[in-house]
């Protein structure tokens, strides 16, 4: 076991808490930076999608996971970060480099304005709203058909960043690491916000408004700041998802797709950065897995390759049964604890990370 | 005449709507857990009706299909309640609404790996039949529907005020505690509230397979019921069926007279309206706090 002796009061809320932690941390992208040379382009197509999963997770984690504000509708978020991105480059004539921050930042205004009338809803009314929020985006979509083409479409141009191409198929390692860039700036700017005042405020939000209140905490500002830039971080996601894609319609961001969002992160873990990576790594990876099997499975048969339509979705939906049931702290949940039981080693209880159980909190009387 | 079949027609969506809605409202009144997977529930019933009946499956015949299909339904409710959805108690809200819609996809995985995925209706002895009231050609089907619901809201008031059972649930749904106290079952009136729920959903799968074709997607359709529930006041019974009848005949009404992209929008929009305005539904259930 480590022990760190705080002597400052900076060491509460560096980025690390020790060295060890940041060569780790820094192996890690040493490691990411250098996929590309032990990939082929397939699989490195994969990994880019996984980071772009993780993006879009990072945006609703930091409202789910640590503002506590429950969304069933992010997808809107994605679909308009992507739309913006586009329309701004093939409308508007702007370089990659700034239509992207400005789609961001469009959807970061839309979603302060739009949550401006539903703040004083609270936990299952909210999922509602936003849920209800989600299906109208892709109504919306259809009925604005001049600007996003309806049911055919739009076309995501490839990204050009000073003359370079990033197309999917032709620069894969660029596109890659164009990718891990902006995912390395996007984490760090959400680690620096929670050791921020406002990061802080949110977590007061999620644990008791009414102690926020009390702590001085401005609720429905830090809810709406919360949503704001969760769209953002997503829209970035959602751009980016646009460009890989190449064309996307109403039905690319779909209620399922915010409905896999918000599976993605209670599997990784809710309430930690490293939850929305991990959540990414299972959505991005079990559809291969399953392939894998399902020929692996094929082969001791004896059979045909097995196609069952529906299939990735149920064992999604099973696997997440199982993590709330079993684990509802997530795979980040779960490794925390095989790491505490390693460094304390014969010292280990069991009681030690266990789920407090809780009354029933009513909805009904608040 | 073109507005009365409108009515019609609406209402008996309006019915179809309601009467899913009313199984999210039993189970939230009584549990608290928000069940996402009812539109999932209604569109497994009806396959299990369509399955037992329709002549390239089972073949049995229609009155015996019914019960038998609205019997499993209850008994998939109260088995989900007792091993899946007892564990989550005490956990947050959010959390089981996860679960629900993990459920649901889970549900339409296992009925399109049965039945496929091909729109099917089912061959009920009233499908494709007419009744002519002065004039007005109106499908037997959507007003047997109307009639059902009608019929069964009937029998659910009976079943609330009048049974042990009704009582036990009415009472486990105003405060736990305090009917536990009084020698209610709290955890096996929770199964049993799931598996009236489950034979809800059932009935309205039949009605709805009658009414058109069914799909797994179908359960998609829990969602509009869902803001249906919203609308009527979550957490009220007659609320939930009037939210239903109100997205019914919003729907095709919108879709005649403003135009046909709206059909789709405005039930929506009327549950955005009402969670700005008055967030606890027309007939609302909540009472504030005192500190």
């Amino acid at each position: 076991m480590r022990i760190v002796f705080k002597t400052s009061h900076d060491a509460d809320i560096r980025l690390w808490k020790h060295g060890a932690q940041l060569f780790w941390y820094l192996l890690l992208l040493a490691a990411a930076v250098a996929l590309p040379l032990l990939l082929d382009d397939f699989m490195l197509g994969e990994a880019t999608n996984v980071l772009v999963w993780a993006i879009a997770g990072m945006g609703l984690m930091l409202l789910v996971g640590h503002a506590g504000q429950a969304s069933l509708g992010h997808a809107a978020w994605l679909a308009l970060g992507a739309y913006a991105d586009t329309l701004l480059q093939t409308r508007a004539g702007l370089p990659f480099l700034m239509s992207l921050p400005l789609a961001a930042v469009i959807s970061g205004l839309v979603a302060a304005l739009v949550t401006l009338p539903i703040m004083r809803l609270h936990g299952i009314y909210l999922a509602i709203a936003t849920l209800a929020l989600s299906v109208l985006t892709e109504d919306i979509i259809i009925l604005a058909e001049p600007w996003t083409g309806g049911v055919s479409g739009l076309f995501a141009p490839d990204i050009e960043i000073f003359g370079i191409n990033f197309n999917r198929y032709t620069n894969p390692d660029g596109l890659y690491w164009l990718v891990l860039a902006i995912t390395v700036l996007i984490t760090l700017g959400y680690a620096n916000l929670l050791r921020a005042p406002t990061g802080r405020a949110f977590v007061a939000v999620r644990d008791s408004e009414i102690s926020a209140r009390a702590m001085g905490v401005h609720v429905a500002r830090t809810k709406t700041l919360a949503f704001a830039l969760s769209a953002a971080v997503t829209a970035v996601a959602g751009a980016l998802m646009g460009h890989m894609a190449g064309v996307f319609n109403n039905e690319t961001f779909n209620i399922v797709i915010s409905i896999y969002l918000l599976m993605m992160i209670v599997i990784g873990g809710l309430g930690s950065i490293h939850g929305a990576f991990l959540g990414a790594l299972v959505i991005g990876f079990l559809p291969q897995a399953i392939a894998l099997l399902r020929s692996a499975l094929a082969g001791a048969l004896g059979i045909g390759s097995i196609t069952i339509p529906g299939l990735e979705t149920a064992i999604f939906g099973a696997i997440l049964v199982a993590f709330l049931l079993f684990e509802p702290r997530g795979i980040y949940g779960r490794w925390i604890v095989i790491r505490t039981w390693f460094e304390l080693f014969p010292f280990y209880r069991r009681d030690m990370f266990r789920r407090q159980r809780s009354y029933l909190k009513t909805e009904r009387m608040r | 005449m073109d507005a009365l079949q409108l009515l019609v027609s609406g209402l008996a969506n309006g019915c179809i709507y309601g009467l899913i809605a009313l199984g999210f409202v039993l189970i939230y009144k009584a549990t608290e857990a928000v069940n996402f997977a009812q539109g999932d529930m209604m569109m497994l019933g009806a396959f299990i009706t369509l399955g037992l009946n329709n002549e390239a499956w089972l073949g049995l015949p229609f009155w015996l299909a019914v019960p038998l299909a609205i019997a499993v339904m209850a008994a998939i409710g109260y088995l989900l309640d007792a091993l899946v959805l007892r564990r989550m108690f005490g956990q947050s809200q959010i959390a089981v609404v996860i679960l629900t819609i993990a459920l649901g996809f889970i549900a339409r995985f296992i009925a399109g790996a049965i039945w496929g995925h091909e729109p099917q209706s089912l061959e009920s002895p009233i499908a494709g039949m007419e009744v002519r009231v002065g004039g007005i050609v109106l499908g037997l089907d959507e007003v047997a529907v109307i009639v059902v619901t009608v019929v069964l809201t009937g029998v659910l008031y009976l079943f609330f005020s009048r049974t042990r059972l009704g009582l036990a649930m009415q009472a486990t749904s105003q405060n736990q505690l305090a009917a536990y106290y009084m020698g209610i079952p709290v955890k096996r009136v929770h199964s049993l509230t799931w598996a009236l729920a489950g034979a809800m959903a059932a009935i309205a799968g039949i009605l709805f397979a009658t009414k058109g074709a069914i799909d797994p997607n179908s359960g998609l359709l829990g969602i509009k019921a869902f803001a249906a529930a919203v609308i009527g006041g979550f957490g009220s019974l007659p609320g939930a069926l009037l939210g239903g009848l109100i997205v019914g005949l919003v729907e095709p009404f919108s879709a005649r007279y403003i135009a046909a992209g709206f059909s789709q929008i405005m039930p929506y929009l009327i549950l955005l309206l009402i969670l700005v305005f008055r967030p606890d539904g027309i007939l609302a259930q909540v009472r504030q706090k005192k500190v």
